[in-house]
């Protein structure tokens, strides 16, 4: 038993230094070649030397955007009208597939649910927090409290989020909390959370609005906070009391940063497929465009179909990072 | 966004007006929904900890919450869990944990470094078109990750370049986080090499710098706050991305990171929860780590951007 765990405990460690050898040699090559042709380059002089500059600066990025996202949004577009192993054109069908088969119906409706429900709960109960908490003593600790989500993992909170929903017979003592919560409040056979639709959709939107909530609390304490004082002292002079202040100035005076916020968490509400794969692997009704889109296209292959939802996926965020791209240029334009 | 202040600086003496507003919600009612909503979202965290604490027999025959009138903890699940396996598999999750490891410390060094040569390239050598070329990459943000992943599969498992076959190796993950960040990281930087002041790159040029000493004498050390906040970001990204990993390492368990095998246990041996949650609890502590020790640069990082993938 000894002999075995050492030899166990003897390859693990081999393994673990070659992956690190391996990691530790890639971070060596890269930082070497870039340091070779820097030398190289800042050799050069004379006509040669800016446009060498520019090449060796800028290079590789448009490289990488070419080949790792210009290129293969155009390919997808192209697969999308492809059949599903790619041998042959088959026009729209893929699209009139996604929009009319019984199965996708479901999947639009709940993903269309989704990013209405989760980001405005997400922005309300974010504005309320960064409203209320400013002045309660020891701020910062709860808003750390609420903000820690955002750095764990959809995987890992999915899992948190699936112990609490754990139900057991009820002859059985419950371990999952929520039906631990239902039998206090008088319930005598909580339900199967998971398995009951449509209300196990809701329960999914809870692990998103759990994780985003930070979010808006964050950015718009901060936008709070940028609003001149002296805005806010002539509307005191002038008689507004605190709550009239906060629907009349405040709230107007952020309405730039809400919007930003609703979209960019209907944008990461849009394309998350980690909370539904782990928690229900898209069963019992709960399946959401994006998880639809990786098991059509690495778990049943059909290119041409997983293609389409992802460009569907693309027409349906585009005008939402649209409207945050001209936003950003119009602020920065003002400054 | 033009907000930058962190939200928990210490702030001015506020005005009579900020007062009057805190003054107006400061009823206990608010005071209560505010405990409330922090004591909602902290509970699923410590029910996930206090349950990888205690013995597998007791996690499945009573809830968490008993375990404080009858506390009995052990360290065994964690034991478990890295080493041994205890889900039924063979093999536990330490060799994921280091497969996260050494994709995330590459896939956040790569684009880091690339991104910020760019990002100086478009703010200070100034061209024909370097202004359109920066918006170009900006809105290149709109394209979901979701749009390349197909056709970049098929690219690093040699079905379009035969012979180019890396499928299997940390390589086209390390490449695939490196293109899907360039967008953010170029427009976040872009916005802080701009403001640094221009004298100082002028008399260097005129002293007869090159670009390359510019950048390792003046930009790169002022530029740290950027750099490190988008290190940070990048690094929480990387660590916690799940579609990635997925796509490109899902097939091999020798290159496989955390979140992927996570997932993968989930849904397989989800009754085993005692192992579960501290198999979660092991795949959130670096970032929670991070978070904690850093939150400042982090908080940083998600004012000044948007929206990544």
């Amino acid at each position: 038993m000894t002999v075995l765990t050492a030899i166990l405990a003897d390859s693990l460690l081999t393994d673990t230094i070659t992956k690190f050898a391996d990691a530790f040699a890639a971070i060596v090559i890269f930082f070497g070649v870039l340091l070779l042709v820097f030398f190289a380059a800042a050799r050069a002089t004379g006509r040669l030397g800016r446009p060498l500059t520019i090449l060796v600066f800028l290079g590789p990025a448009i490289v990488l955007l070419l080949i790792g996202l210009v290129v293969p949004a155009l390919r997808t577009l192209f697969l999308s009208f492809q059949n599903d192993d790619s041998t042959r054109c088959v026009a729209a069908g893929n699209y009139a597939w996604a929009f009319t088969s019984d199965s996708i119906h479901q999947v639009l409706l709940n993903t269309l649910a989704w990013i209405i429900i989760a980001p405005v709960l997400a922005t309300v109960l974010g504005l309320a927090m960064a409203v209320l908490v400013d002045r309660l003593k020891r701020q910062a600790v709860y808003k750390s409290l609420i903000f820690m989500p955002m750095a764990i993992s959809f995987v890992g909170a999915s899992i948190i989020w699936r112990f609490v929903y754990e139900a057991h017979d009820p002859s059985q003592p419950q371990i999952g909390l929520l039906s631990q919560i239902a039998i206090w409040l008088g319930a005598q056979h909580p339900p199967n959370w998971i398995l009951s639709h449509p209300l196990n959709n809701a329960l999914l939107m809870v692990i998103m609005i759990w994780v985003e909530t930070g979010f808006a609390m964050v950015v718009l304490s901060a936008a709070i906070k940028a609003i001149p004082t002296e805005i806010l002292e002539a509307v005191h002079i002038d008689g507004a009391r605190g709550g009239q202040t906060f629907y009349y100035v405040t709230v107007p005076m952020i309405r730039n940063t809400l919007i930003v916020v609703l979209t960019t968490v209907m944008i990461t509400t849009l394309k998350v497929f980690d909370i539904v794969r782990t928690m229900t692997g898209g069963n019992f009704g709960t399946q959401v465009l994006a998880n639809e889109m990786y098991s059509q296209s690495f778990v049943q292959f059909n290119v041409g179909r997983g293609s389409a939802l992802a460009v569907i996926l693309f027409v349906a965020v585009l005008p939402l990072v649209g409207y945050n791209i001209v936003q950003l240029r119009a602020e920065r334009g003002i400054r | 966004m033009r907000v930058e202040a962190a939200p928990d600086t210490a702030r001015v003496q506020p005005v009579a007006a900020v007062k009057a507003i805190r003054r107006s919600f400061s009823t206990p009612i608010a005071s209560f929904f505010v405990i409330l909503l922090t004591v909602l979202w902290t509970i699923p965290t410590v029910g996930l900890l206090v349950t990888s604490l205690r013995p597998g027999k007791d996690v499945a025959t009573s809830g968490w919450w008993t375990a404080f009138i009858h506390p009995s903890f052990t360290l065994a699940n964690y034991h478990t869990v890295l080493l041994e396996g205890g889900f039924g598999v063979s093999g536990g999750l330490l060799p994921y944990l280091v497969n996260s490891l050494a994709i995330s410390i590459p896939g956040t060094l790569f684009p880091v470094a690339i991104a910020a040569m760019a990002a100086y390239a478009l703010a200070w050598v100034k061209f024909r078109g370097s202004d359109a070329i920066f918006f170009v990459i900006f809105a290149l943000q709109v394209v979901p990750l979701q749009m390349a992943l197909i056709p970049l599969l098929q690219l690093f498992s040699g079905s379009i370049i035969p012979g180019f076959n890396v499928g299997g190796t940390y390589i086209p993950v390390w490449i695939a986080h490196t293109m899907f960040a360039m967008p953010l990281a170029i427009f976040l930087l872009h916005n802080f090499i701009a403001q640094l002041p221009g004298d100082l790159m002028e008399a260097a040029t005129v002293d007869g710098a090159s670009h390359f000493r510019i950048v390792r004498s003046i930009v790169l050390p002022l530029s740290t706050p950027a750099l490190a906040s988008f290190t940070i970001f990048q690094f929480l990204w990387v660590w916690n991305d799940l579609l990635v990993a997925l796509t490109f390492a899902g097939g091999s368990p020798q290159i496989m990171p955390l979140t992927v095998r996570l997932a993968q246990l989930s849904g397989s041996f989800g009754s085993r929860w005692e192992a579960l949650t501290a198999g979660a609890f092991v795949s959130i502590l670096i970032p929670l780590v991070v978070f904690f020790a850093l939150q400042r640069y982090f908080v940083r990082g998600l004012l000044a951007g948007s929206v990544k993938g």
